[in-house]
């Protein structure tokens, strides 16, 4: 086991390396630059921002520069944020993304997972197509639609939760941006709780099982196992997703995360900033879906670790 | 098939969903048609109008619109009737008035071709009658006066589309792109593979964006974009399936009858693949119209003079408060659309699952 | 086989942690949470380049001028001026009691080190090309001449003196400008870059910094030593950037939010009927204009552009589709402007809209378009955003009425500016300007042929060269108010750009902050605003 996660960590360097390289020179061919405003600069000012950011010299040249600063754990400065560094920038923004995801994942997997279970139990009853008909739902309608009406509803209406900011994460705060968050995720993991566990469930052993008698809670902490394979699996990139922050939720709430980094950075040509997130998003990605594949391992004894 | 189709017939949700699917979609292929409105055409007198039944220009809102108009040919009105759908209303300026100007009545979206009745005070005073038109927008109209229902179908088509042919390239990539690294292996197989976890490990928001950027954007591009980040699903489940397809018998008896690679891959590996595929398809389908309307919000979504559902919904979205029709209507489709697929999808995985025969 | 019972226990336990979760709504007392429309990008007055950063370092700092809460020029660290007759020498009298934040006196030094920072070429300052009235600093900034020849001196602590290369009738209003304002030169010596981060940065304005969080506040505090600290009203202010203005408004309407200062203007007839007279619009110093590439036939006809810009319903777009946080523009200078007098006006405000669009037939008819002609097609060319997407859509609807297609090329917002900035080939391009000083000539420069930046269209007219020229070597105030209004006047006539709209501000004022007047600066100091409890 300690074998496979070095293997593939070792694996991940150069994954992480075609990252870095295709999204560096993504940004940088992309048209426009960090400095071109609706009012365009004049051409002395542009010439010496660009000489000051080493903009002038080879792009090859500057990969590599960028690549040895990166080795050092140096971001670079941000283009958008003149005061601080691109590290500074996701050491503020990681923490309120993983509180907002962290919580997130929770109540998805919690809602996702209970409602799943109790749906498969008795399958077409009452719960099974609430649940069927809920998930539906929760995977049609967009996040930036259900925001705004969350907002409308408990902020403005019944007056309970406020409707944006971050206040240095006070509980009241989180309540609305993690619902927003969660219930997708928790749509996409009640349907395939339900649909596996409830496969796993007329497998022939369980039916035996069942036919013998068993208690009804034996037998499903045996179908869980088997049953929550497919959630495991996907668990690493629901994760990751997550904890690396949400564009609409950050901007309807007014949050400061790393998800409006991400698309302000691409569109600001930030181009450290969008380096900058898309190398700590690449790590989560990898270092999750090594920990779902683990996970899976550890339920499913069977599954043979592949590199 | 048959099979297939008897599951889906005892499936009454499901029978519901795919009927519900099909009338959306011929609702929006002949809809357009039939409203009445053409889709681009603006309506400047009767922006953010509620959705009803009722004709346009309501009863009360005539005087005003009338007050407004002759603002613009510098004359002022009074003594409106409105009668057996006619107005009638005299005109007054200090100086002669110009007859040409009565064609802002028929340009003005709420009236006919004017006639002069009488002409008093050297020209000063026209007594004016004219037909009140009578439009209704079903479903309201949008910021710039656009009938929504029309709209709402038309974009239908567009994201209709958006989501069968995304989906399609993202199959068409995923499926050969996954036979030939499940079924090529070793080397190549892992090669492949790591290129796979490189594009998963790139956030793929930004990967559009970029696309997006790049070229010069249009509907095409976004086809291709959202095609491009959502083969990778596809690509794992095939190479999956094919590395266990790889094992069984009758693809070592047709590699031993001497079958060329192509040969095996296009007629015993892919056609054994497809029932996962097509159950992963259908419900590739309500994703991309989903990822579509977030490029939307973003505002990198489909661009005038086309419209999506996405787009109608992002810009409803911001007028919630002040006008909600402009959000329900097209949300009511998209929702009613995406639960279909994915009702219709869970039932066709449900149908094609082999384990199914042993009952 | 039942129902999990802990776990249906655990969802009512959420539900009612939930109802007992207290709304954080009412601030700590005496915190004016300000809506600002985007979030600084940096708090260096030498590097700022927007409107939301100028917001906030007006609170920070104060210039030897500085304007109060109604847009009004008001004497900032200098107490006292004079201006020698030829009207290029002026003279500055210090504040005695004016202090940084750390104590420090400010001093006429503090100036001279100031001015030359920005202008210094390695600063890379966006805007330095505000200050190139004063002798020696186009030189300076070009890093053709040293630091010291700019004509900034101090000759005692208190007594500033800079000298202009040409008489300059708006330059004191230049100095109320962020490129003017002063830095601390210690700080910025032990500092660095790094000079503007909380617990580093020492300002003289009426507030200091406490805090910054990207994306989420910055948080100012009222400065002790501020020569009028005592009439300073609000202890502390969060700047809060609103990028998504929909849900901005939801939070004002919460309680969350003071006040905003950006609007969605699609929504202006539901914001009114919500909140009556805390939607406050008034003027502003902007222009939404359509540019012509002037190198591409058939743009390069004047009968083209004039028939387009005919037929342009601006009531329409202002009023309707803008909601009235437009105006509608027949010229290119706003309403309102110092030194000079009302604009000359496109023809044709006045006359029928059908004559005008008869008009516009006949010129299309005349270029060789139209019935008997060949079809006009425009390629018109926008960066992204609800606003201009519904703008665009509603002038190609206008221009479908004379027989005109339109085709629309749209990208987001860098690559539209880069590619005009590049001065690449586009048919009609959106433009829009938001002036820096109140005056004329900060609008009609934009067309000078010279102008290589800012003129995407390559406008090239010598008569109207000629007269920006005269007027910038003119000392009496009339006479270049009639070069400028020719000048004007020409490029009226020539039509290079279609004026559409000018900006307005925009704000909601909750009705417990007071001391708010729109005025044409959009200058809201803090330190004349009140907050009641």
């Amino acid at each position: 086991m300690i074998g496979f996660i070095l293997r593939r960590l070792l694996q991940a360097i150069p994954t992480l390396l075609a990252v870095v390289t295709v999204s560096f020179f993504l940004i940088r061919l992309a048209p426009g630059g960090p400095f071109d405003l609706e009012r365009p600069l004049a051409p002395a000012a542009m010439a010496q921002l660009r000489k000051t950011y080493g903009f002038d010299q080879p792009l090859g040249m500057q990969f590599v520069h960028y690549l040895g600063a990166l080795a050092r754990g140096d971001f670079g400065p941000s283009f958008s944020f003149r005061d601080v560094s691109v590290g500074e920038l996701l050491a503020r923004g990681l923490p309120v993304s993983m509180t907002i995801g962290g919580l997130a994942l929770v109540l998805a997997l919690g809602l996702g997972l209970g409602l799943g279970v109790g749906a498969a139990l008795r399958p077409a009853g009452l719960l099974d197509r609430m649940v069927g008909l809920g998930a539906g739902l929760g995977l049609a309608v967009p996040t930036f639609v259900v925001a705004p009406l969350l907002q409308i509803v408990f902020g403005l209406g019944l007056r309970w939760l406020p409707l944006g900011g971050w206040e240095s994460g006070a509980p009241s705060h989180l309540v609305l941006p993690v619902l927003t968050l969660a219930l997708p995720q928790a749509a996409i993991l009640a349907r395939l709780t339900r649909v596996s566990l409830r496969e796993t469930l007329s497998l022939p052993h369980i039916r035996t099982q069942r036919a013998m008698g068993l208690p009804a809670h034996r037998i499903v902490r045996h179908a869980l196992r088997a049953g929550l394979l497919p959630v495991t699996a996907i668990l690493g990139s629901t994760a990751a997703s997550l904890l690396t922050g949400s564009v609409v939720v950050e901007t309807l709430f007014g949050l400061p995360g790393l998800g409006r980094y991400f698309v302000d950075g691409a569109l600001n040509r930030d181009y450290t900033l969008v380096m900058g997130t898309v190398v700590l998003v690449a790590v989560f990605v990898v270092v999750l879906n090594l920990v779902a594949d683990v996970l899976c391992a550890l339920l499913d004894p069977r599954l043979r670790l592949s590199p | 098939m048959r099979r297939i189709a008897r599951s889906l017939a005892r499936n009454r949700p499901a029978l519901l969903a795919l009927g519900l699917l099909v009338a959306i979609v011929l609702t929006c292929c002949i809809g357009p048609a039939l409203t009445g409105h053409a889709p681009e055409r603006i309506y400047p007198d009767l922006v953010r109008i509620a959705p009803g039944l009722a004709p346009h220009p309501r009863p009360e809102t005539v005087v005003p619109a009338l007050e407004g108009l002759a603002f613009r040919m510098r004359a002022s009105v009074s003594d409106v009737i409105v009668r057996d759908g006619h107005v009638r209303f005299v005109l007054t300026a200090p100086a002669p008035i110009d007859a040409r100007v009565l064609t802002y009545l028929p340009r003005s979206d709420l009236f006919g071709p004017a006639q002069i009745l009488a002409r008093e005070a050297e020209g000063r005073r026209l007594v004016v009658t004219a037909p009140v038109l009578a439009r209704t927008f079903l479903l309201g109209t949008d910021g710039l006066g656009r009938d929504l229902l029309t709209r709402t179908l038309v974009a239908g088509r567009v994201s209709l589309v958006i989501g069968l042919v995304a989906t399609g390239v993202a199959l068409a990539i995923g499926l050969t792109y996954g036979a030939v690294a499940g079924y090529a292996g070793g080397r190549i197989d892992a090669a492949m593979m790591r290129l796979v976890d490189v594009l998963y490990a790139l956030p793929f928001v930004f990967f559009v964006i970029m696309l997006l950027v790049f070229f010069e954007a249009g509907l095409g591009l976004i086809l291709v974009a959202i095609g491009a980040v959502e083969w990778l699903d596809m690509a794992r489940m095939v190479r999956a399936q094919t590395l266990s397809l790889r094992q069984r018998d009758f693809i070592r008896a047709a590699e031993a009858l001497g079958l060329s690679s192509a040969t095996i891959l296009a007629r015993h590996i892919v056609p054994n693949t497809l029932g996962p595929v097509v159950v992963a398809a259908t419900l590739l389908v309500p994703k991309v119209i989903l990822l579509e309307s977030f490029l939307s919000f973003l505002g990198l979504g489909v661009q005038e003079p086309e419209t999506s559902w996405g787009a109608l919904i992002a810009e409803g979205a911001r007028a919630l408060e002040s006008a909600p029709w402009m959000l329900a209507a097209p949300a009511a489709f998209l929702v009613a659309t995406l639960l279909s697929l994915n009702i219709l999808g869970d039932a066709l995985g449900q149908a094609l699952d082999p384990r199914r025969d042993s009952r | 086989m039942t129902a999990p019972d802990p776990y249906r226990r655990r969802c009512l336990a959420g539900l009612a942690a939930l109802a007992l979760v207290r709304p954080a709504r009412a601030a700590p007392a005496g915190l004016y949470r300000r809506g600002n429309d985007a979030d600084p990008g940096t708090l260096d007055p030498h590097r700022a380049s927007t409107t939301a950063e100028a917001h906030i370092l007006r609170d920070l700092y104060e210039g030897l001028l500085t304007y109060d809460n109604h847009g009004r020029l008001i004497p900032g660290v200098a107490e006292a001026w004079t201006v020698s007759p030829d009207g290029l020498t002026y003279t500055f009298t210090l504040r005695a009691t004016a202090r940084w934040s750390n104590g420090d006196p400010v001093v006429a030094d503090d100036f001279v080190f100031a001015l030359s920072r920005i202008l210094d070429p390695a600063l890379g300052a966006k805007y330095a090309e505000v200050l190139f009235p004063i002798r020696g600093a186009r030189a300076v900034a070009r890093g053709e001449a040293a630091a010291d020849t700019l004509a900034v001196t101090a000759p005692s602590p208190r007594t500033l003196i800079i000298t202009l290369a040409q008489p300059t009738p708006y330059f004191l209003e230049l100095l109320t400008h962020f490129v003017a304002l002063p830095v601390h030169p210690a700080t910025v010596r032990r500092w660095g870059d790094a000079f503007t981060r909380p617990g580093n940065l020492v300002s003289n304005g009426a507030y200091v910094l406490r805090d910054v969080v990207p994306n989420d506040r910055v948080l100012v505090e009222r400065n002790p030593h501020f020569h009028a600290a005592a009439e300073v009203a609000i202890p502390s202010v969060a700047f809060l950037p609103t990028p998504d203005l929909a849900s901005a408004v939801r939070r004002y309407a919460g309680g969350e939010i003071d006040s905003l200062a950006d609007l969605p203007g699609d929504q202006m007839a539901s914001l009114k009927a919500r909140f009556g007279g805390q939607v406050v619009l008034g003027p502003s110093l902007g222009l939404y204009a359509l540019a012509f590439d002037l190198r591409r036939p058939p743009f390069d006809d004047v009968r083209v552009r004039r028939a387009l810009s005919l037929v342009i319903d601006r009531e329409f777009l202002a009023e309707r589709l803008w909601g009235g946080t437009m105006a509608p523009a027949y010229s290119l200078c706003p309403p309102g402007l110092e030194h000079y007098r009302p604009s000359p006006e496109l023809a044709g405000r006045d006359s029928l809209p059908i004559d005008r669009e008869d008009e516009a037939r006949s010129l299309l008819a005349q270029a060789g378009f139209g019935p008997g002609g060949r079809p006009l097609t425009v390629k018109y060319r926008f960066n992204t955003s609800d606003n201009n997407r519904n703008t665009a859509v509603a002038i190609a609807e206008m221009w479908r009425g004379i027989g005109v297609t339109t085709r629309f090329t749209y990208t987001d917002a860098k690559t539209h500016f880069a590619y005009l900035r590049d001065g690449r080939p586009f048919e009609v391009a959106r433009v829009s300007w938001i002036a820096d000083y109140a005056d004329p000539q900060n609008f009609l420069f934009l067309l000078q042929g010279d102008n290589d930046t800012l003129n995407p269209g390559h406008y090239a007219n010598p008569a109207y060269d000629a007269l920006m020229r005269a007027a910038a070597a003119e000392t009496d105030l009339a006479r270049r108010a009639d070069l400028l209004f020719r000048a004007e006047t020409l490029a009226l006539a020539d039509l290079p750009w279609i004026p559409v709209m000018h900006t307005r501000s925009k704000a909601l004022i909750s009705p417990r902050l007071s001391g708010y007047h729109p005025n044409l600066r959009n200058a809201a100091p803090t330190r004349f605003l009140r907050l009641a409890p």
